[in-house]
């Protein structure tokens, strides 16, 4: 690595970057956290009731089942996404017409609008008019997502390895389209197995681009929203509720702004904690090597 | 600002971090520190450390409100006391 | 790192296959090679097959929607867009997401820059922490911040313009703009630089005239990348507008679900949100394999 030069001057360049984000990020954290700590009826009839939201939220058990929820949910689409994807980036092509057609395909589902994404899903899966509720019923298979928890749990799943999938393909290609060719000519030598190559050759260089994948595809499912609120509204019951949106539910559904704002607060430290975890160990990696 | 519904105590937290970001860097301008390993498993900076105290007193504040009836004051001396020694040692 | 891998591969497989038959290895490779490419026809086609599936409901009646299954319109009709471009409060819409998105992939791009520079080139105090504390608004739940924006764009009367929705989605652009940026920065010699400044360049024709060149692909991929989050988030959009400055995907929602479900033209105007994307996508097919690795491969 290049050393840097030390200049505080720097600071100048990055006033900007600084001043935009602070003015959309500060203001509303701070706003947050005064929330938190009052009971609000309207901005001028307000007490102050010190941590009473945060014992509250720590201790509510629908919170508690929205959280667990979330991880089973972002450790599902993880273990499914991440494979799928590295199978997908080894399988399209390196060169050619055939590169860009495959790159953009793959990509589609990437810049469909999240709300699009749920309503391409609510369709696709109705066994009246949608191809894979149909499909489902066909087979035998009772599916209706509207009203049965595990096919509603199971169609958000699978609209978010289709949605998302995508992403972690492309961050595996172009890792792969990084490796030089003489790797691979020195392996043909050795007649290496293609596991072998996968497993020497590949895998290394991906590591840095999938702990980039892992990192922005945990933090994005943990604040999913927009899709799984199209496509079932967080039921039936609320077996698809997930955090973000037992957020809003309290805070503009029930307008209870204080415990909402609690819990939002609880739930950026466990994202902040979680964020540290990844980044630190991406900088180390990046160090030692 | 009448929005952002501001009370005495959340005032000055913030005003307490914002001092304390302007104090780090004044000292980092006058003595600047190196980076050093402690009992963290990883050598860390003075602005590590602080970043590291401030999130683990975050949470040792909500364990203390979530599992116990005891002041919350009680937690913020304890904080306290986790801050120097991480700062120091860490 | 690598390299001793290779060599370790080269002595492993060297013992476990001693003289293997030419011929065969070579149908065994292409017999894999075929194999992938069946498995990613197989992959992108279920892949585009919900998409399909709506390009093919908003080319339908409504009648012909419910009465069953056909994968092509028997009685094709584009009335379903003949209405979405004959009626503004639905094509505004439209008019209104790319106005804002543009101007965000602007700003991002503008304040992104330098500060991207600053930190590729320089130290400073404060510099992990400042990176690791953008990365982590690109982090924070939007659903978290929903009302306090709401108030705080309201409050300095900004609520319901372009340039608040374009501002918001700043908070998660920007810190990814920055991130992309730098990691194409650092890929760029220090030595160019320095012959520059020794040439007498100062530092603003500098960047203007020969560094920004030097990373048009990054820049490309950037703009990509703004583009493809301010555009398909809808949350923030939706909080901040009410008439004038409403996306198209929210438009979408509401006059939909308020008259029963109007299938083919929710279909239609699905489909129509897609087609900004596809475009961009083509226009950076090139960068984008580089770029999706954010630089850092």
């Amino acid at each position: 690595m290049q050393t840097k030069v030390e200049n505080n001057k720097a600071w100048f360049l990055v006033l900007p970057v600084f001043l935009i984000v602070a003015f959309s990020a500060i203001i509303p954290l701070m706003t947050v956290v005064n929330y938190s700590v009052q009971d609000i009826f309207d901005p001028y009839t307000r007490y102050f009731v010190g941590t009473e939201w945060f014992k509250q939220v720590m201790l509510d058990s629908r919170l508690h089942e929205a959280l667990l929820r979330q991880f089973i949910y972002s450790f599902t689409i993880l273990i499914i996404e991440v494979p799928l994807g590295i199978c997908v980036a080894l399988m399209m092509p390196t060169k050619g017409r055939g590169a860009s057609l495959a790159l953009i395909l793959v990509a589609i589902p990437l810049l469909i609008p999240w709300n699009v994404v749920g309503t391409i899903w609510q369709i696709f899966g109705r066994a009246d008019i949608g191809l894979f509720g149909a499909f489902m019923s066909s087979i035998g298979v009772d599916y209706n997502y509207a009203s049965d928890p595990t096919d509603a749990w199971l169609t958000v799943v699978l609209m978010d390895v289709w949605h998302w999938t995508p992403l972690v393909a492309l961050l595996c290609y172009s890792g792969l389209r990084a490796i030089p060719e003489v790797y691979y000519q020195a392996a043909r030598i050795d007649q290496a197995s293609r596991w072998a190559v996968f497993r020497y050759i590949q895998l290394p260089k991906l590591t840095n681009v999938l702990i980039i994948g892992v990192l922005l595809r945990f933090m994005d499912s943990f604040m999913i929203y927009t899709e799984p609120f199209v496509l079932t509204g967080g039921g039936p019951g609320s077996s698809t509720t997930f955090l973000s949106q037992s957020l809003v539910q309290q805070a503009i559904g029930q307008f209870d702004l204080g415990p909402a704002a609690a819990f939002s607060l609880v739930y950026f430290l466990i994202i902040l904690l979680v964020c540290w975890v990844f980044y630190t160990t991406i900088m180390n990696m990046q160090k030692d090597k | 600002m009448a929005w952002m519904s501001w009370t005495l105590p959340t005032a000055l937290f913030f005003i307490g971090i914002a001092v304390i970001l302007v104090g780090m860097t004044t000292w980092q301008l006058i003595s600047p520190c190196v980076e050093r390993r402690g009992f963290l498993p990883l050598a860390t900076t003075r602005g590590d450390r602080l970043f590291i105290g401030l999130l683990s007193s975050a949470f040792i504040h909500l364990a203390f409100v979530a599992l116990t009836d005891v002041n919350i004051a009680v937690a913020t001396v304890l904080c306290a006391f986790w801050m120097i020694i991480l700062m120091r040692w860490g | 790192m690598t390299q001793s891998n290779t060599t370790m591969t080269r002595q492993n497989t060297a013992k476990k296959e001693q003289a293997p038959v030419y011929s065969k290895a070579e149908r065994k490779t292409r017999n894999a090679h075929l194999r992938g490419r069946f498995g990613l026809v197989l992959y992108v086609v279920l892949l585009l097959l919900p998409i399909y599936w709506l390009v093919n409901m908003s080319f339908k009646t409504n009648t012909e929607i419910l009465s069953g299954l056909s994968f092509f319109p028997e009685n094709f009709t584009l009335a379903n867009y003949a209405k979405i471009f004959g009626d503004p409060t639905w094509y505004m819409g439209y008019v209104n997401s790319i106005f804002y998105v543009s101007m965000n992939m602007v700003i991002s791009l503008v304040v992104a820059l330098p500060a991207a520079y600053a930190f590729s080139r320089y130290k400073f105090i404060g510099d992990k922490h400042m990176f690791f504390w953008l990365l982590s608004n690109r982090m924070a739940p939007p659903a978290v911040f929903l009302l306090p924006f709401f108030q705080l764009y309201s409050s300095v009367g900004l609520f319901d313009t372009h340039i608040a929705v374009a501002l918001a989605h700043c908070l998660f652009n920007v810190p990814l703009a920055v991130w992309i940026l730098e990691g194409f920065m650092s890929g760029v010699p220090r030595e160019i630089d320095e012959t520059a400044y020794i040439d007498g360049y100062s530092f603003p024709k500098f960047f203007v005239r020969i560094f920004i060149p030097l990373i048009r692909s990054g820049i490309g991929v950037t703009a990509f990348f703004c583009f493809m989050f301010s555009w398909v988030e809808l949350l923030l959009a939706r909080t901040l507008t009410s008439v004038d400055a409403k996306p198209i995907a929210a438009i979408m929602t509401r006059t939909v679900s308020a008259s029963g479900m109007d299938w083919g033209l929710l279909a239609a105007a699905g489909v129509l949100t897609i087609l900004p994307g596809m475009l961009v996508i083509y226009f950076v097919r090139n960068h984008v394999a580089k770029g999706f690795a954010l630089g850092r491969v």
